[in-house]
């Protein structure tokens, strides 16, 4: 028997290194580097995320309760948020409606325009919002290729929420076509097959076994873009007219503040958005763990 | 009783797979063209028509007659990609930290990468000038040292950087993850210096992913507005970006010219879609190639 001393091949084996669970904290690997990274990373993150984060929270800590109170729930910030839940919601919901349509025909069918349509569902990502919001509300005005055919039959699509729908569904379907459509694409077609050889019927087989598999990554997808919506100001603006108590979204309400130079006022709001974004960024990875449970 | 009355719902198509009737199918693919074409495909139409219905002449005179457009052009290819530059080196080091090594507080940083995505990026703007303003916590000290970090670039660069921040690092990690530290155990056993073995085995294994990531970061970079519309000061011809540029034209009625800067950032995005097509063909090609080889070496042993 070799002695297991530290030249003997078992500790010196490299795959076994790599593979051997990492019980200890840390285990020393052989790779070089480890400093140089960390110390990027944790430099990047402290300056760019952390430093302002704080500056965030102790700006607000400068307020007392009750001014806290009076800048996070005055009328127009109730109004503000109202409607940036409520177009945020109908947004995300009507985008995981189509987006689930959209994935499984782009990814179940052939049919004449199929890659073309594929490629243009990310348009949104590459698109700056500026320009979504700028042709959106120009095609819903008066002499807009929409707006003259909506308008005499009284949908306002210009300065009204409806606007503020269709362009925060417009950046959000992306979201959920791109995280149906792996879920879809991975799935076995036997299971569906085995299903129907046993004798459901099609609608049964929806039901029943597709269904419950895409469901989680249908719920990401609205939540991812929930969570954008929430967030949304490019577009938004150009669109909804920002008319005060009625189309006027939260984050277009923190600029007003900080053009009045209300620092502690803009900064609670914003921390009350930051707050809403981040349990639904929670609420994503809760998702995406269950999810991968379903996959694996 | 079911199977046979929904019998023509076992319809097999020429891949012997099951699908629905075909009246289904149809419906459901003209669906899909309304919402394609209606959403995304016309208003994508609408802003070359609007920019070029007044004729060519005066488009080309919105964008390059103007010298305050101009300038916002020139920031814009200024600004982004110095964002990108420092989100590579930065995604390089995180992926490399987060894949490679395990220490605690690894799942931290993770969770981390992801805020900027979760946050306004109004929101983000509004940290910067919190933190970097005149009435901001560092501001005053900084200003000592001859140095304006908001309504000026470097401002635009911090607020840019910080919106696009996870897009290299979240492309990285999985693809590292997914290709393993062997190969590179195997260099450093074999006596390869740190500089080789990035030149020569993570940089060339890792290279398409993070071309996708650099492409998706830069559009993103491009066409930010919310966060430096908080940080730039909307100082026409000195912190106007073109996104920026856009809202003021729109704002002052200027629809023409407006959509002239839009045609410019319409085409950048359309040429980073392309670019994801073709790299998305590469990257699958990489990867079933991959898979290959990995089944022959189990064959081998």
């Amino acid at each position: 028997m070799e002695p297991s001393g530290p030249l003997s091949p078992s500790s010196v084996s490299l795959p076994a290194a790599a593979r051997a669970p990492q019980r200890r904290w840390m285990r020393r690997s052989p790779l070089p580097g480890f400093g140089l990274g960390m110390g990027i990373t944790l430099t990047y993150l402290t300056l760019l995320l952390l430093l302002p984060l704080g500056a965030c929270v102790l700006k607000v800590t400068s307020l007392s309760p009750a001014e806290f109170l009076a800048a996070v729930w005055s009328y127009r910030a109730r109004c503000a948020y109202f409607v940036t839940f409520q177009t945020s919601l109908i947004a995300a919901i009507v985008s995981a409606t189509c987006g689930l349509l959209l994935a499984w025909v782009l990814e179940r069918y052939q049919f004449f325009g199929r890659r073309f349509l594929d490629a243009l569902i990310d348009l949104p990502f590459a698109l700056p919002t500026a320009v979504s919001g700028l042709v959106f509300s120009a095609l819903f005005v008066e002499q807009g290729w929409y707006g003259q055919f909506l308008i005499p039959l009284g949908i306002h699509g210009a300065y009204s929420k409806l606007g503020i729908v269709v362009v925060l569904t417009f950046v959000g379907l992306p979201f959920v076509v791109r995280t149906v459509q792996p879920v879809l694409e991975s799935m076995e077609r036997d299971t569906e097959e085995a299903s129907s050889s046993l004798g459901a019927s099609r609608w049964q087989t929806i039901r029943f076994v597709l269904f419950p598999a895409l469901w989680p990554s249908v719920m990401t997808g609205f939540a991812l873009s929930f969570a954008r919506g929430l967030g949304e100001y490019g577009s938004v603006i150009f669109i909804s007219g920002n008319i005060r108590y009625k189309t006027e979204i939260a984050p277009f309400l923190i600029v007003s503040r900080l053009e009045e130079f209300a620092y502690p006022e803009a900064t609670a709001i914003a921390l009350v958005l930051v707050v809403g974004s981040l349990l639904s960024l929670a609420a994503i990875n809760w998702l995406e763990r269950r999810s991968q449970r379903y996959a694996g | 009783m079911q199977g046979s009355t929904h019998h023509h719902s076992l319809r097999t198509d020429a891949t012997g797979m099951h699908q629905e009737p075909f009246w289904v199918r149809c419906v459901l693919i003209g669906m899909a063209y309304v919402i394609v074409l209606g959403l995304i495909f016309i208003p994508l139409i609408y802003v070359f028509y609007q920019a070029l219905a007044p004729g060519v002449s005066v488009f080309l005179d919105n964008l390059f007659g103007d010298p305050d457009t101009r300038h916002a052009i020139w920031m814009t290819l200024t600004v982004a990609p110095i964002a990108v530059l420092l989100n590579t080196i930065f995604g390089l080091a995180a992926a490399w930290t987060l894949t490679r090594f395990r220490f605690p507080g690894r799942g931290t940083l993770l969770t981390l990468l992801d805020v900027p995505f979760a946050i306004s990026p109004v929101v983000a703007g509004l940290m910067f000038v919190l933190l970097f303003g005149m009435q901001g916590y560092l501001g005053p000290f900084l200003r000592d040292y001859g140095i304006q970090l908001i309504f000026s670039w470097p401002g635009l660069v911090l607020a840019t950087t910080f919106v696009t921040l996870p897009f290299i690092a979240r492309e990285l990690i999985p693809l590292m993850q997914a290709i393993g530290p062997d190969e590179e155990l195997a260099a450093v056993s074999l006596g390869a210096s740190p500089w080789q073995l990035f030149w020569q085995i993570t940089l060339p294994n890792i290279r398409w992913g993070l071309l996708y990531g650099i492409i998706q970061c830069n559009a993103r970079a491009m066409g930010e507005f919310g966060a430096v519309f908080v940080v730039s000061g909307h100082i026409a011809g000195e912190t106007d970006t073109m996104p920026l540029r856009v809202e003021k034209l729109f704002q002052e009625y200027n629809n023409p010219g407006s959509f002239a800067v839009a045609v410019l950032l319409t085409l950048m995005a359309l040429s980073t879609l392309l670019a994801k097509v073709l790299l998305e063909h590469y990257l699958a090609a990489q990867d079933a190639a991959r898979l290959e080889e990995a089944s022959s070496v189990e064959g081998t042993t």
